[in-house]
């Protein structure tokens, strides 16, 4: 905590053995921003996909269907396998028009589904705890031959693999961000080291320590990182707020719950960034200079 | 207080000095004098590690200076005030910015404000403090320097060339404060090749005067 506050408070005669760099400081700023904005984006995305998915995975985990061969003796035997089934919450069988408006996308409204042969669906929710499915499916087996129960593995599975992938690839992008910055900030700790020889010179010369030396540049880039990545952050939230909102997956896009942690976190990790690459590029650098 | 035991140095192969000792023992007063390119910059920059031997050893304040970390080499240069030939300003900062800054970087500014008052008026730049080391002549230079190397109270004082830039009048005041400062008890090693500046001190200080040729460095009380 006294690190912290004396990172922020600073000792204001030391900070001035350092003079000022205009350019690199604004460069350090804008670089910082654009980063952490890039940041919030990713995140953005990152989390309303994983969300999205996550939802649609649970929607279809409480609920499977029963497909029955199209027989009304078989559809009344099944709704009462299915009442008695510790764990079923639920089962409701499609009526005609229902089975139709699944239909009509894949045969079209000319066909006359009524005169096909068109097996019977059951939707059946889970309660909680949920039934067994195997045991379900094994019951049916024994007793309605030709029964299939689909718990919508197949489809949940790749769907949970997805989000998965999709909120890696968010943690990768972070990550490659959070590299960048810490590039970019080596890169310009370096500039300004460069730039100030002499002064480093000066401060050996009358028994500052390297640490002294290191300090004065961390905080400055710490600093600036992390009111850059304010700003960017800032921007960030103001642009994902206000994307079109043209229903489906833009809609869901946005931040909620914990979510928004992440924002507080995205300007105090690129000042840790800022900290940990400036001590490590001035401390080289000072060994190899004086 | 320092000590250089057989040191040798040289640049690109070729020796500056070799098996070259010297002793600065508390509160000695020495003048190291010697032609430009002697090596006498060289050897008060071994003084203060911010030179390395070659061989033989450098001892400052009874420790191998080969074995100091470079935080030790910082404490002990806080032990020793340095006026440099080019004096070594920080030019973003005032005159009593840079003067105070050798106990602005040992994080003990606070206790600046006592001491620079009084030191600014005993070299004669209290005018001056806030101006930038750009603004000074020669001679104020060279006196903000003095200060600078006097701020910490060390116990040591190594002078590179301290009149050098300034008429006669002014190195006699600023040999007067470096006397001044032995009788408080300060080591005093002051390198300069101009003699009739020593001779003027001769009545004032007990001073050992070494010469530095052909990478010799020899006792030359005799010559003057």
């Amino acid at each position: 905590m006294k690190l912290l506050l004396d990172l922020i408070i600073g000792d204001p005669q030391a900070d001035r053995v350092v003079p000022p760099t205009g350019l690199t400081a604004r460069l350090t700023i804008f670089v910082a921003a654009v980063m952490a904005f890039l940041a919030v984006i990713a995140l953005a995305l990152s989390m309303s996909a994983g969300r999205i998915a996550d939802r649609w995975a649970d929607e279809l985990a409480q609920a499977a269907t029963l497909r029955l061969p199209a027989d009304a003796d078989l559809l009344q035997k099944a709704l009462q396998i299915l009442e008695t089934t510790p764990g079923v919450a639920s089962a409701h069988a499609l009526t005609a028009d229902e089975q139709e408006a699944l239909l009509t996308p894949w045969f079209g409204t000319e066909i006359p589904l009524d005169s096909l042969p068109i097996p019977q669906l059951i939707e059946v929710i889970a309660d909680d705890p949920p039934y067994d499915p195997a045991g379900l499916q094994a019951r049916f087996d024994a007793e309605i031959p030709g029964a299939v129960f689909d718990d919508h593995g197949d489809w949940r599975d790749p769907l949970l693999a997805a989000a998965a992938r999709v909120r890696l690839i968010g943690g990768l992008v972070i990550l490659l961000i959070g590299a960048s910055v810490a590039a970019m900030i080596t890169l310009a700790a370096q500039a300004s080291l460069a730039a100030n020889v002499q002064v480093i010179r000066v401060l050996r010369l009358v028994g500052a320590r390297d640490v002294y030396i290191a300090r004065a540049f961390v905080r400055r880039f710490t600093l600036r990182a992390g009111a850059g990545a304010i700003v960017g952050v800032v921007m960030g939230v103001i642009v994902v707020q206000v994307l079109p909102d043209g229903g489906g997956f833009f809609a869901e896009i946005g931040f909620s719950g914990a979510g928004w942690i992440w924002l507080v976190l995205v300007p105090v990790l690129a000042a840790g960034v800022a900290l940990f690459a400036t001590r490590a590029a001035a401390m080289k650098r000072l060994k190899e200079q004086t | 207080m320092i000590e250089l035991d057989n040191v040798s140095y040289g640049h690109g192969g070729t020796a500056l000095f070799s098996q070259l000792s010297l002793t600065l023992a508390p509160g000695s007063f020495q003048f190291l004098t010697g032609p430009s390119g002697a090596g006498k910059t060289t050897l008060l920059r071994l003084c203060y590690a911010d030179l390395q031997a070659q061989r033989g050893k450098v001892r400052l304040f009874g420790q191998d200076a080969h074995t100091l970390d470079r935080d030790a080499v910082a404490m002990s240069r806080r032990r020793i005030g340095v006026v440099h030939q080019d004096c070594q300003f920080l030019d973003h900062l005032s005159v009593a910015e840079n003067i105070a800054l050798p106990l602005t970087v040992a994080d003990r500014a606070s206790e600046a404000s006592e001491n620079l008052k009084e030191l600014l008026a005993w070299v004669g730049l209290s005018k001056q403090s806030g101006q930038r080391p750009p603004e000074l002549s020669g001679g104020e230079r060279q006196r903000a320097a003095l200060a600078r190397a006097v701020i910490m109270s060390p116990d040591v004082i190594i002078a590179d060339e301290p009149t050098g830039n300034v008429d006669w009048e002014m190195s006699q005041r600023l040999l007067a404060l470096l006397v001044e400062l032995h009788r408080m008890g300060k080591t005093v090693l002051i390198a300069t090749h101009d003699l009739a500046m020593i001779r003027s001190l001769k009545s004032d200080v007990d001073a050992r005067v070494l010469r530095l040729k052909d990478g010799q460095l020899t006792s030359a009380g005799a010559v003057l």
